[in-house]
């Protein structure tokens, strides 16, 4: 009698556990709550195949129980039960029914798994050979940084993915070093960056869902890639469309690095051309080719919302992270490429990185 | 063998296990060598837990981290898991059959010595300068880029345990197919040696591509090949296949010998023979067979396109077909018997619901377009510990706890065994449960620390706190071990009372030879058979004989301690050290010195003769 009351405990617990769960998750972070077609698509997919496999549950649940309370031996009963060799009748609805299930799963399943790989918009180029009439994202991961490259629009940044919402976004994904892979749990499931090819996918985000999030997902990598894969973290911040042409008129306005103002901030320019620049460029035009470009693009530093993916984006963590990179992301490639900073030198090029900014509000 | 061992000293003892070629005993030596890596694996699941406790954790440092889950992962898989296994096979499979020892002796030896000294190898590396790193996958492009020796004690060490596991497979395949007693026809034999039969089949052929997978990671690192090398024409996908190929086929190799041993609990704590015997027969062989066709369902987010993985997905929902027939089965099993809940069928009944749990949420996974949401994250940790743990460890408890008095002649506690079944049980579902949900808030799984506020934190405590009564559990169980070896308190051929098979017809332990004459089958569960029919042991197959005996060997200690030395040698020949290639030179002279002599030396075996069983009534074994 214990046991069973346990087992029920143990179920209610999960029962309520569920409900409780399913109402909350982050709307920047949670697969539950879906921030465009292909997120929803697949959360669809997740109720359907949870229904169906609830009901299993349910009915092996049911039968279970039977047993346990029904065919208890009972103490002093040394009876031999029928010994029962099977049923042809039992067998043939036990498996038909779940094939039946199966089907009901699999249709979708295909149907699904084909429309999320159609990116036949890619191909679809003009003359220039710009792609005509889908935005297009070249992501390329690293250890342990994302960058973003409009090739259409001539625009290079990096951590941050800004996309226009209601219309499909489409992605070339690859690696530079080890294998990587890009999820934005809410707007769509993950793809990975290989080391052997692009892949390509798409996502779209949902400008309602979009506004309950305030415009700002959270990105994941979710391959394992080293030290720091956890801390491979991106934003991703979406405009309407309107918003979004904005940005992208800044982003190609800035032909040179945002000039420094402020004698501080100047300093911090120097040091910045001296040990910094080698790696990182200020200008969203970078034509230098993609196995030149060793760090992320900073011409937009300013506006960001984090500092290395996982900090808080203020002058102390910059400084922090500026004076030891590797405390913050162990296994990171710029620990030890630009020699030591002393406190003034850290101060002055965290005013100089917090000014680059380059959205006109 | 086994009954004189208690008078020997420890060194005697000690050098008994060192030479046996006897299935009893090296099913003591898996159990023995698989039970300390279980803790050393369990070990290392605390450290996880712990490390993910609170957001922002220093308990251990990224890379550190990164070490700890591939070694749990690893460890747990091919140095517990798989063990566990074996000493299940070999304690119980040749008494199933009627078999006086496996086919191959000798072999049998080599494969747990290879696997031992592979496992030894590959746990070095903590103290050798790090451990592996790239995660149990071990991915191609992570893994070359690994700095120090992790990976390639990975590669070695596994390669080494590999070759063992591969010996072990073959062995009982032979075994099976050559070894039944009179009457023990293919469809008579009970389900646990049918699941040894079928994952014997898979390990013939999962193995290999394994084997191929490590010489390629192992020439790339060792001698500069490129095969994924993508920058020289390799290719990384390539090593995601060979494993995958491995892999999904490893997941069958574990959880079918824990439906054996299932399926023998429910029909021998229902006093039932087994419902659908014949369906049950061949949703084994299927679960097999569909468990090659399925592999790149672990890569659905790779980008093989939408055509392979819709064919993966719906090959990978067909498997739910047979093992929802089996499912169904052992609940009726149990319909219309008498349930005894003793513990082995506690961790019975707990399987049922716990692994449909995990069964569902593989057909979820099935679903690709679905699973771009679920890989990677901790929706697939919750999955496939699911399976492992709900299907697997609880089937190895099972088993353990069941044929403990086979193995020992002496009963496990029943009050701790219970015990430790709540607390693992409880555990087990607290840990895991709420993974899914922290997978689906979008935890990526391998993430050595979370941030704050992203609504994870209460999950992940929950989730500790479950692995701590899990813990508790299992130190619960090693003091059952102690005091219950403490008392030795000796029981007879059929402790549990409802013994079907042909196992519990002679003494526990059994006496070396197993059987002084052959039994005669005369249908599915044999002994059940003659019991109900008054008798109270086999009709004999043949008249008394002499029976012969294979000879004890050092041998495959020797062969397998000389790939151990090589190994290091191997090793250290990266950084260029002087000694290494003696090493090397040292080691493979040892392993085919070994082969050599093994090779020209007769060995005959010897024969217990005739009047000598005579004289021994006492020992058991009657048949």
């Amino acid at each position: 009698m214990k046991k069973r009351l346990q087992n029920w405990r143990l179920i209610s617990l999960f029962a309520i556990m569920t409900l409780f769960l399913a109402g909350c998750g982050n709307a920047q972070l949670s697969a539950l709550n879906p921030a465009g077609e292909v997120a929803k698509t697949q959360y669809d997919l997740m109720v359907l195949s949870t229904l169906i496999m609830v009901l299993v549950i349910i009915v092996v649940v049911i039968l279970f129980v039977i047993v346990l309370f029904r065919f208890r031996h009972k103490k002093g009963d040394d009876s031999i039960p029928k010994q029962v060799e099977g049923s042809h009748k039992l067998e043939i609805i036990w498996t038909t029914i779940p094939i039946l299930l199966l089907i009901i799963l699999a249709v979708p399943t295909v149907m699904s798994t084909f429309d999320l790989a159609d990116t036949k918009a890619m191909d679809v180029k003009d003359k220039d050979g710009k792609t005509k009439d889908a935005l297009v994202v070249n992501v390329r991961a690293n250890l342990y940084w994302w960058e973003f490259e409009y090739p259409d629009l001539g625009i290079v940044t990096s951590q941050e993915l800004v996309v226009p919402t209601d219309q499909k976004v489409y992605f070339n994904l690859k690696s530079s070093d080890v294998k990587h892979s890009f999820w934005v749990p809410s707007v769509g499931g993950k793809m990975d960056t290989n080391v052997d090819g692009t892949n390509q996918f798409y996502l779209e985000f949902d400008n309602e869902k979009s506004n309950e999030a305030e415009n700002l997902f959270h990105g994941k990598c979710a391959e394992l890639c080293g030290p720091s894969h956890a801390l491979m973290d991106f934003k991703v911040k979406t405009k309407t469309k309107d918003e979004f042409t904005a940005w992208v008129k800044d982003m190609q306005g800035v032909k040179e690095a945002v000039p420094a103002k402020g004698d501080v901030a100047k300093q911090g320019e120097e040091i910045f051309a001296e040990s910094c620049i080698g790696c990182h460029a200020v200008t969203p035009n970078d034509s230098r080719p993609e196995a030149a470009r060793l760090a992320p693009n900073l011409s937009n530093f300013g506006d960001r919302d984090k500092i290395a993916g996982v900090l808080d984006h203020t002058d102390e963590e910059l400084g922090n992270w500026l004076e030891d990179p590797e405390k913050y992301k162990p296994g990171n490639k710029m620990t030890g490429t630009y020699g030591e900073l002393d406190e003034e030198q850290i101060s002055a090029l965290t005013e100089y990185l917090m000014n680059l900014k380059v959205e006109s509000k | 063998m086994s009954t004189y061992a208690k008078k020997k000293g420890f060194g005697a003892t000690l050098w008994d296990f060192l030479t046996t070629v006897d299935h009893k005993k090296i099913a003591i030596l898996y159990l023995i060598t698989g039970g300390l890596f279980f803790v050393v694996g369990g070990l290392e699941a605390m450290f996880i837990r712990i490390q993910l406790a609170v957001p922002n954790n220093d308990f251990v440092s990224a890379g550190l981290y990164n070490e700890i889950i591939t070694m749990h992962g690893t460890t747990m898989i091919f140095l517990a898991a798989m063990p566990l296994v074996f000493a299940l096979m070999n304690a119980v499979m040749p008494l199933q059959i009627g078999a006086r020892d496996v086919a191959f002796p000798f072999l049998n030896s080599l494969g747990f010595w290879l696997f031992f000294f592979g496992g030894t190898f590959l746990n070095l590396s903590w103290f050798m300068g790090g451990a592996p790193d790239a995660g149990w996958t071990s991915y191609a492009s992570l893994a070359l880029q690994s700095e120090g020796h992790g990976i390639d004690f990975y590669v070695l060490g596994l390669q080494i345990s590999g070759l063992g596991t591969l010996i072990g497979g073959i062995n009982f395949l032979v075994t099976i197919i050559n070894m039944r007693t009179p009457g023990m026809t293919y469809m008579r034999m009970p389900l646990f040696t049918w699941s040894t039969f079928v994952v014997s089949a898979l390990i013939l052929f999962a193995f290999p591509p394994l084997t191929v997978g490590l010489t390629l990671m192992m020439f790339d690192r060792m001698f500069g090949a490129n095969f994924f090398v993508t920058a020289a024409g390799g290719n990384t996908i390539i090593w995601e296949h060979l494993f995958w190929i491995f892999g999904h086929p490893e997941v069958y190799i574990l959880i079918l010998p824990a439906f054996g041993v299932f399926s023998e609990l429910f029909a021998t704590f229902s006093r039932k023979r087994l419902f659908g015997y014949s369906s049950m027969v061949f949703a084994t062989v299927l679960i097999g067979f569909l468990g090659f066709m399925v592999w790149a369902h672990h890569m659905f987010t790779v980008g093989l396109g939408p055509i392979a993985n819709a064919i993966f997905a719906v090959a990978t929902m067909a498997i739910a077909v047979p093992t929802g027939i089996k499912i169904f089965n052992w609940i009726f099993t149990m319909w219309g018997g008498k349930v005894r809940f003793t513990t082995p069928m506690l961790y019975a009944v707990a399987f049922i619901p716990s692994f449909t749990m995990g069964g569902v949420t593989g057909i979820m996974n099935a679903a690709a377009p679905a699973d771009y949401q679920y890989h990677d994250s901790y929706f697939v940790v919750a999955h496939f510990h699911y399976v492992i743990v709900g299907g697997v460890v609880l089937g190895l408890l099972a088993g353990i706890t069941f044929y403990w008095p086979k193995m020992f002649g002496t009963m496990l506690n029943e009050t701790l065994g219970k015990i430790t079944f709540w607390f693992f049980l409880i555990g087990f579902h607290l840990t895991f449960f709420i993974q899914h949900f922290l997978g689906l808030l979008g935890m990526p799984r391998r993430v050595f620390t979370y941030q704050k506020d992203l609504g994870w934190e209460t999950s992940n405590m929950i989730s500790t706190v479950g692995a701590f009564l899990m813990a508790v559990g299992v130190l619960v169980m090693v003091y059952n071990i102690i005091i219950t070896s403490i008392k030795n308190e000796k029981v007879g051929n059929d402790p549990w009372g409802d013994g079907r098979t042909l196992e519990w017809a002679i003494s526990s332990p059994p006496p070396f030879y197993n059987f002084k004459q052959l039994p005669l089958v005369r249908g599915l569960d044999p002994y059940w058979i003659e019991k109900m029919e008054g008798k109270t042991e086999m009709t004999p197959a043949e008249p008394l004989g002499d029976i012969h005996m294979p000879n004890g060997s050092f041998l495959p200690v020797t062969i397998s301690f000389g790939l151990f030395v090589a190994a290091f040698g191997a090793l250290f020949h990266m950084d260029d050290k002087a000694w290494s290639i003696p090493v090397i030179i040292i080691g493979l002279l040892i392993t085919f010195g070994s082969m050599l002599i093994r090779s020209v030396k007769d060995d005959h075996g010897f024969h217990i003769h005739k009047e000598d069983l005579m004289d021994n009534t006492d020992k058991g074994g009657k048949s």
